[in-house]
């Protein structure tokens, strides 16, 4: 196991960190939500899939990078700092990782050049309820028909192949499918998704059942967990900072005892789930045996740490924190949905508990 | 490098399966089981002398000392190898001692090349036992408020004062001390010295805990005199060892969070039991589960922190992290033990409890000075807060 980051993933990180600053700060996505695009930024989308984002773990003869997870995680994790709105997680880790798991050979050569060039956006449909619950879905799939519903399906407002997940067994289903209906939500986050209608639509078969539904969603979650420790990380980065130049009393309120054990517990706990993720990553790439408890692990790990980060920063704030004005509010509305995707603390707790027997 | 490692990883192995003798590849009972050496120590079994005298004479108690000093002059990465050769075969440690895990590192860093040799090897070989002379009684999280006094009398030092939370000290043959050698300023009136506790003047009284056990000591100096040698580091530059010395100290007071021990799980499947293969109980459960993930997260940051701290980066102000975040981690395993045994582990004494769940109350309660002893929780969050995140008290 290492933590260490290999040069290529470093200079990607890098990259991307110079990328999302510049171009896409947590201004574009307030930018974006004012003009009502509820997500949508082709542009945006096109320039990170020109910096070969949206291929980093696509294999080299598919047009990716062939880098893995831990350089997409150092990406995802610098997009999670500025909040960058586009289908990145949904199309380039979990799209990418559907596909490369549960793709027949045609289905890959079909797809997996146009996901690594950003020219088609691909989404995984998990859950049909309030809750994630992957095993107890009531897809059904008759004759090459699918028909049933997902929910919440992530940039399923935008996508243009969804990956859809049965009870156990995987679809694929073209976004323009006769007998699809989307409708879509306009999210807290801003990011926008959709809900999903399948009426007897046209899918194929995915190779793999429940166990590669699983394999994909740890791919997701670890994934995702890497973008919200980005988020958290810069949100108290932001809120230290604030500590250190907000004055009452005659003096900066980071000085007060109170805070400053606030702010050193917060730290502790993201350094602490920091290192679950990295070793989340890393196991992917190492091909680990026990890649179900290291994603239940950052999933939940991540999912409490963006929580405490994000309820932190608009309580030390104070006033300005409550304000539509201040960035807070932004890092909150995201956070919790990232809580929810694909599993919160809550589900990733128990899935751990029955992980280790007990 | 790596045939060399190889070369060593098949050496150590040989030397380990001739030397260490098989009762001592057995896990520790308890605290009971602890080597600490020094002039009294009364071995309970002849194997754990043997086994202290073959290790300690390898240099292998501090395994990356240098030889000069008795150490075993292993580079990191040997020491890797050599512990994961003596976990293979769950050799038990050789020695506990306060000697190898915090005095040992400051005397190599500013003792004098005569301290060096004389105090070294024999902390090595467990000849010496050593304890810690900081807190007082109006000194305890205000540590460089001490006020025991050490005067200069031309050809010795006298030292008068008291101490307090001396770990061992009834059982200790010297004593690394903080002194007041200045008293018109705080920080910069502070010297540390080596006192023999044979001395003259020199008395100690144990101090009873709520665990019933009495790991600490009240330590009296009265007209104690200590030769100048015994100075370590200059005149009045005491505090900037003191807080070296309590890096070393926090971090392994923070390895008390990990570490093979007892599993919470199994003390729960065995007085909860399992429902369709679930704890019975999952509220305690779920407590459960977000336990053992933090004690992953610990254990992986560690490792992060190690890493990191190999290529280069310095992770010496991390210390104070660890001390909270592995005193909050033990506490809360502590509690959830109690918890999951239920009645078994609210005994005191007698035949109607069996010594493993009467062990768990007194961790338990043992467990209260994890958060206090070597710097309060409360203290190591202003440091994290003031060191590491460069939140100031007045700006």
């Amino acid at each position: 196991m290492t933590f260490t980051l290999t040069d290529d993933a470093r200079m990607l990180k890098e990259s991307a960190r110079d990328f999302f600053r510049e171009q896409a700060p947590v201004a574009r996505l307030r930018k974006q939500r004012d003009a009502k695009q509820n997500g949508r930024d082709p542009e945006l989308w096109r320039e990170i899939a020109a910096l070969g984002f949206a291929g980093v773990i696509v294999p080299e003869e598919y047009g990716g990078a062939g880098l893995g997870h831990v350089a997409l995680g150092a990406v995802l994790e610098e997009a999670g700092r500025t909040l960058v709105a586009s289908p990145l997680h949904s199309s380039a880790c979990a799209g990418a990782s559907a596909l490369l798991l549960a793709g027949t050979d045609a289905q890959q050569a079909e797809w997996l050049p146009k996901i690594a060039a950003g020219d088609v956006i691909a989404t995984i449909a998990i859950e049909e309820t309030a809750h994630h619950a992957p095993g107890k879905s009531k897809l059904e799939f008759e004759g090459g028909k699918l028909s049933g519903e997902k929910k919440y399906v992530a940039d399923g407002h935008i996508a243009d192949l969804f990956i859809v997940a049965g009870a156990d067994a995987l679809y694929l289903v073209k976004g323009d499918a006769a007998g699809l209906t989307r409708r879509e939500l306009i999210t807290a986050d801003s990011r926008g998704a959709a809900d999903l209608k399948f009426d007897a639509v046209a899918a194929e078969k995915m190779n793999g059942g429940a166990e590669i539904v699983d394999a994909i969603l740890d791919r997701a979650r670890i994934g995702l967990a890497a973008e919200m420790v980005g988020q958290a990380s810069e949100a108290f980065e932001l809120t230290s900072e604030y500590l250190k130049t907000r004055r009452q009393f005659g003096q900066v309120i980071g000085g007060f005892q109170a805070l400053q054990h606030r702010a050193a517990k917060l730290f502790t706990d993201l350094e602490l789930t920091r290192s679950c993720v990295l070793a989340a990553l890393d196991a992917l790439d190492r091909s680990s045996s026990n890649i179900a408890e290291y994603a239940s692990l950052a999933k939940a790990r991540a999912s409490e740490t963006v929580h405490l980060a994000s309820n932190e920063m608009v309580q030390l704030h104070g006033g300005i924190g409550m304000t539509d004005e201040h960035d807070a509010g932004l890092y909150l509305k995201r956070a919790r949905v990232t809580e929810a995707l694909y599993g919160g603390a809550s589900f990733h707790r128990d899935r751990y508990a029955g992980l280790l027997g007990f | 490098m790596t045939d060399h490692l190889e070369t060593f990883r098949a050496e150590t192995r040989a030397w380990l399966e001739e030397n260490c003798p098989a009762s001592m590849r057995t896990p520790l009972a308890g605290e009971e089981d602890f080597v600490w050496g020094g002039r009294n120590y009364e071995f309970k079994h002849p194997d754990q002398k043997l086994w202290l005298e073959r290790m300690g004479a390898k240099g292998w108690t501090a395994p990356t000392w240098p030889a000069a000093y008795g150490g075993g002059g292993l580079s990191a990465d040997e020491n890797r190898v050599l512990q994961s050769e003596l976990k293979r075969i769950n050799a038990r440690p050789a020695l506990f001692s306060f000697g190898i895990w915090m005095l040992g590192p400051v005397l190599l860093e500013y003792a004098n090349e005569e301290q060096k040799k004389e105090h070294l090897p024999k902390i090595v070989r467990g000849e010496i036992r050593w304890c810690q002379g900081y807190s007082e009684p109006g000194a305890g999280s205000d540590l460089a408020g001490l006020q025991t006094k050490c005067e200069d009398k031309g050809d010795h030092w006298l030292i008068n004062g008291q101490k307090v939370w001396t770990s061992y000290a009834n059982y200790a043959d010297w004593c690394f001390c903080l002194v007041r050698t200045d008293t018109s300023v705080k920080h910069e009136g502070i010297s540390f010295v080596l006192i023999d506790m044979t001395t003259k003047g020199v008395e100690t009284r144990p101090i009873k805990l709520i665990s019933g056990s009495s790991p600490f000591c009240e330590t009296f100096f009265s007209d104690v005199k200590i030769p100048k040698g015994n100075m370590v580091g200059r005149l009045n530059g005491g505090w900037e060892i003191a807080k070296r010395l309590l890096q070393y100290e926090r971090t392994n007071i923070s390895g008390f969070g990990s570490g093979a021990r007892v599993d919470v799980v199994d003390i729960a499947r065995q007085h909860v039991g399992l429902e369709d293969g679930a704890l019975a109980d999952r509220d305690l459960r779920a407590r459960i589960a977000a336990h053992k993930m933090t004690e992953r997260a610990y254990a992986l940051t560690t490792q992060r922190a190690q890493e990191e701290a190999k290529a280069g980066g310095n992770v010496s102000h991390m210390a104070s992290m660890f001390k909270v975040a592995g005193a909050t981690l033990n506490q809360e395993r502590c509690e959830l033990m109690v918890e999951a045994a239920g009645n078994r582990a609210l005994g005191w004494a007698g035949e109607g409890f069996a010594p493993d769940d009467l062990a768990i109350t007194r961790g338990w309660l043992r467990s209260k000075g994890n958060s206090i002893e070597g710097g309060t929780t409360e203290i190591n969050l202003n440091v994290v807060a003031k060191r590491v995140l460069g939140l100031r008290d007045t700006q």
